[in-house]
């Protein structure tokens, strides 16, 4: 970076000092105290009981020990993010490579395609999709005319993975079309020129450019996937708890806010190893992350 | 294989640079609204707890100037009696007044005529349950001017000042209130609240799919005939939990961890049975014969019925919750003369039976019978039998000890 221009950057900065790193600090004190009178709020004293109910609880014929209830929501939430992720990245990869290989007229077409959904509101899409997937939908309904009976599909596991994948695949195809766009063919023309077989070209030429695009995409999709709160709940008919839900249940019927806290820091804590093995794995192959 | 020369055109060039950032604000976006959106369109919490402020403190400057002419019509604190013409009084306060209501919880005819005859604009917001309302509050919300808590929360609120007194039984249409009504525990003497509708939390059965509806909840928990993958539950925490205590024999709010090992175990069998756990669309989804047992309120399950005859509404033996929903108004209300109007209206005992015709819950205003369709008057969802009254109760606020073992109960069933 040239001295002189860093001071562009300050508003950037303090704007992401003020409204990420607030919110931050006052869930990290939040989850440290103890709970309001009632379970409203937050209280004056001090205490790590919050981070202790994660792991550590008293079962219900009164042993204390280890406690799996809510990793387990954790963990299921990882399960469907990292499922979200590898759907979207089968159905995403080819589209995006697809795009970048028309003509360069009808790209930006296309690009401009992927992102239309973005013009309506996730919420009003997700129950379109309640609607396509009831069984008095048209999806049950036409296949029921030609005389095949579907099983159920609305408040199942695999609605909500269809709902995640249905939000998130944009977040796959653009990072992926941007990588794949800037490959220059003639480079593999040229391997294949030089008697290289496609296997290896694919490998050592088109792998490695598109590799950065592939990474960012995979982030970008499961990262807010995690956290995804609203396709469990209204596709997969509230039967399979996640991780954002959990949190939600916290702050309200449970009364216990520094709790919900604790596990918004687990949340946190769970995404930053994320990115860092990522990362890591980017640089060890020579790839800078965008 | 493009001709083009080079592949970073300035346009593509562009795109790129752009895109990243766009995409993660996107992303963010995407993750953040459906947080947000909670599980309803019209949904309550941070949504309008920013949008409310703005809405009320422009429009209510103008009227700054009417109010003193209408203080004496709604500041019914100390002067127990009213001005004797509360209509004409009403006209000429004007302002708005900020409802903070239950989804789907009050007809918008009614509100429309509230405008018309007192010429206060309604603002509605919505909220799901108890807790999201409390929740919003506690986190610092203002703008609200009327809240609609049910019974066992009111004590919370009171205790920790979110909302205030507003001597309901002073005003003018308090004479209406039902005297069963007016000393609720959880608000002795009508100081912080007004009735508005009560219900109970049952049991609606679609008699076509089973055919011998079951009786209690233990019956229900037991996966009647005919319901298997087509039980449907509320999302509602304190509700289920009370629920499968009592039909492991237990009482709500107990801090028995052995009645809840019991709880575990019956729901562990239970789970499979059950396809979706919502309370939005109760109403449609056993309209339209989706589900063949749903827990549900009565009201809904009576204009779920007016569609699907075939409904039937269990009040189980092993108790139910007898719920009472209250208007209140939150401290630091914006528009405060203009609640207790609305609240005094809604109290009026013409206006509370259209509340009842269009909701189908009973009200506590006497005189309100006149009003009310007869169809619903007569229907047993609506006006239960004694023996069916005899089975229903009100829940007070459990314990923190109790509602730690509900969390872990009720996250161990849906997870």
């Amino acid at each position: 970076m040239r001295v002189g221009t860093r001071w562009l950057a300050s508003p950037a900065l303090g704007f992401i000092a003020f409204m990420v790193g607030g919110p931050m600090v006052v869930i990290v004190w939040y989850s440290l105290r103890t709970r309001g009178p009632g379970g409203v709020g937050v209280g004056d004293g001090l205490t790590v009981d919050a981070y202790e109910r994660l792991v550590v609880t008293e079962d219900f014929a009164g042993n204390v020990g280890f406690d799996s209830t809510y990793l387990e929501v954790m963990w299921s939430s990882i399960l469907l993010a990292a499922a979200t992720m590898l759907v979207a990245l089968a159905v995403g990869f080819p589209t995006a490579v697809w795009i970048s290989n028309r003509p360069r007229h009808l790209q930006p077409l296309l690009v401009l395609a992927v992102t239309i959904p973005f013009w309506t509101s996730i919420l009003v899409r997700t129950y379109a999709w309640i609607v396509i997937l009831r069984e008095t939908g048209p999806l049950a309904s036409g296949f029921d005319a030609v005389g095949i009976d579907l099983p159920r599909m609305l408040n199942t596991r695999g609605a909500t993975l269809v709902g995640m994948v249905y939000t998130f695949l944009p977040f796959m195809v653009l990072p992926i079309y941007a990588a794949a766009e800037r490959f220059d063919h003639r480079i593999a023309e040229a391997g294949l020129d030089l008697g290289a077989t496609p296997a290896v070209v694919l490998r050592k030429i088109v792998w490695p450019s598109v590799r950065p695009g592939v990474v960012a995409g995979c982030l970008l999709v499961f990262i807010p996937a995690i956290g995804a709160f609203l396709q469990p709940e209204l596709l997969g008919g509230g039967r399979s708890l996640m991780i954002a839900n959990l949190i939600q249940q916290q702050f309200g019927a449970s009364r216990n806010w520094p709790f919900g806290s604790a596990l918004a820091i687990l949340l946190l804590v769970v995404v930053t190893v994320v990115l860092v093995v990522a990362r890591r794995a980017a640089r060890e192959a020579r790839v800078v992350l965008s | 294989m493009n001709t083009t020369t080079t592949p970073s055109g300035s346009a593509p060039r562009l795109t790129r640079i752009l895109l990243l950032p766009v995409l993660i604000v996107l992303a963010l976006f995407a993750a953040a609204c459906g947080n947000d959106d909670d599980t309803q369109p019209a949904q309550p919490a941070q949504p309008e707890q920013t949008a409310e402020p703005a809405a009320t403190t422009a429009p209510s400057e103008p009227d700054a100037p009417e109010e003193p002419d209408a203080s004496d019509a709604a500041d019914g604190e100390d002067a127990a009696p009213q001005p004797e013409e509360p209509a004409e009084a009403d006209e000429q306060i004007g302002g708005e007044v900020n409802l903070y209501n239950w989804t789907d919880y009050i007809s918008e005819d009614l509100l429309a005529r509230f405008s018309d005859e007192t010429g206060i604009k309604v603002n509605l917001s919505n909220y799901d349950s108890n807790e999201t309302m409390l929740a919003t509050l506690a986190a610092g919300a203002t703008g609200y001017d009327v809240i609609v808590p049910s019974d066992y929360i009111i004590p919370l609120l009171i205790d920790q000042d979110l909302i205030q007194p507003i001597d309901a039984h002073a005003m003018e249409n308090a004479a209406h209130i039902d005297p069963a009504f007016l000393d609720p525990y959880f608000d002795v003497g009508r100081v912080y609240t007004a009735p508005y509708l009560y219900g109970t939390t049952g049991l609606a059965v679609d008699t076509s799919q089973v055919p011998d509806p079951p009786d209690s909840w233990a019956e229900f928990f037991a996966v009647p005939e005919g319901s298997h993958g087509s039980i449907g539950m509320m999302n509602d925490q304190v509700e289920v939990v009370h629920a499968v205590l009592r039909a492991v024999g237990a009482e709500p709010c107990s801090t028995d961890p052995g009645d809840y090992a019991l709880a575990e175990e019956l729901l562990d069998g239970f789970k499979s049975a059950v396809s979706v756990i919502n309370s939005d669309g109760i109403i449609e989804r056993m309209a339209a014969g989706e589900n063949s047992i749903h827990m549900e309120w009565n009201g809904a399950a009576y204009r779920s019925s007016l569609e699907n005859p075939d409904l039937v509404y269990v009040y189980p033996s092993d108790g139910l919750t007898l719920w009472q929903d209250n208007f209140a108004v939150p401290t630091g209300a914006p528009n405060f003369d203009q609640a207790l109007v609305f609240i005094n209206w809604m109290m009026d005992p013409a206006n509370i039976a259209e509340a009842t015709n269009w909701n189908a819950y009973g009200n506590a205003i006497v005189g309100s019978d006149a009003y009310v369709d007869t169809d619903l008057a007569s229907s047993p969802m609506v006006v239960p039998g004694s023996q069916e009254l005899s089975y229903a109760a009100p829940v007070e606020s459990c314990p923190i000890e109790a509602i730690d073992l509900y969390d872990r109960l009720w996250t161990s069933f849906r997870s």
